[in-house]
């Protein structure tokens, strides 16, 4: 289980990261580096599952008393928490950028950005 | 053609890594020593039955403090950014109307929608859930609003008054932390309750209350942006 889930996770990371490095399209990069950061978030999660132990609630099934024998660990959860929050933001940022560079050259192709090529 | 060799290249060195961090991967069977004393000491310190809230609202309060902010100032940029140059004089582009379904379907699930949003930002302490959850199904609905007319136009003194409200208020609530009880963002100003209750661990529903209303204010006010460049 946690292996299948760290698999994928990385999966996803490799694909971004490929997507990212060969598309010329703008949007298609930004599409590709959420993809990153969701292999990222899945990564995470994945490094805090423990085998045979359930969410860090408690409740009547997961008493107070017993929580550290039963629960997964919750720490990475409350990291990725906020890794999405601010993938979000990241992410509106791109696409806001994006679309001011469409209106200054009407296009978003990458290989067209040229002023910074050496 | 090399460039794209180059990049293979680089993803099969990135992906060899990754697969001897697999093969080297084992789960741990106890929990390490900072898990374990939130798993011990949330209950009766902090009162919340989700583990993960506690941390992130009190345990790790000045964090989510910062997280919020960075939220708020992305928001700004982007709607900075695009307003930048913004060109007024163009008479809005009339565009296709949304279909049937679409629209009579928004109004009956956006209400919804945004009642599911405050329900889970109510009971974050309780459930899987919480202020980032509940805000970003908030702006689901004020997404699901904007598919259905593009060109609507969200009050952005509203959402900027809420967003300042729930600012000023999660900062007073951390202040008041401090002077009330054991430190900033101390949420036992309020009695912890009974575990498991709706009115319990102290002000993390309050706090988590005022995180979703801005997050969703936030999350929204960037798709009201980025719809708005649908004009030019």
């Amino acid at each position: 289980m946690t292996y299948m889930a760290m698999g994928t996770g990385f999966l996803l990371i490799l694909i971004g990261f490929y997507g990212a490095l060969t598309k010329r399209n703008l949007l298609r990069m930004i599409v590709a580096f959420t993809v990153a950061d969701t292999g990222v978030n899945l990564v995470i999660v994945a490094v805090g599952y423990l085998p045979g132990r359930t969410a860090p609630i408690l409740d009547a099934a997961v008493k107070a008393s017993e929580a550290a024998a039963r629960i997964i660990d919750p720490v990475p959860q409350a990291l990725v928490l906020t890794a999405i929050v601010i993938g979000v933001g990241v992410t509106a940022l791109m696409l806001a950028y994006a679309y001011k560079l469409y209106e200054k050259k009407q296009t978003l192709d990458i290989a067209r950005f040229t002023e910074l090529k050496w | 053609m090399i460039k794209r060799l180059v990049a293979l290249l680089l993803l099969v060195a990135i992906g060899t890594i990754f697969t001897a961090l697999l093969a080297g991967y084992e789960a741990d069977a106890l929990l390490n020593l900072t898990a374990r004393y939130y798993a011990d000491h949330a209950a009766s310190d902090i009162g919340a039955a989700n583990i993960v809230t506690a941390i992130i609202v009190t345990y790790r309060g000045l964090d989510t403090l910062g997280e919020v902010t960075v939220l708020f100032l992305a928001a700004t940029v982007v709607g900075l950014v695009l307003a930048l140059g913004q060109r007024h004089e163009k008479a809005p582009r009339s565009l296709v109307p949304a279909g049937e379904l679409l629209t009579t379907g928004t109004r009956f699930l956006a209400p919804l929608i945004m009642l599911l949003g405050a329900y889970v930002f109510a009971n974050g302490h309780l459930t899987p859930g919480g202020g980032f959850q509940g805000g970003a199904i908030i702006a689901s609905g004020t997404l699901l609003l904007l598919l259905a007319d593009p060109l609507k136009h969200f009050s952005h003194a509203l959402i900027a008054t809420i967003e300042s409200f729930a600012g000023i208020f999660y900062v007073a609530i951390g202040l008041l932390g401090l002077v009330l009880a054991g430190g900033f963002l101390d949420n036992r100003i309020l009695p912890t309750g009974e575990l498991g209750a709706l009115f319990s661990a102290g002000a993390i529903p309050l706090i988590y209350s005022l995180v979703g209303l801005k997050v969703g204010a936030e999350l929204s006010s960037m798709l009201a942006n980025l719809s708005a460049t649908e004009e030019l």
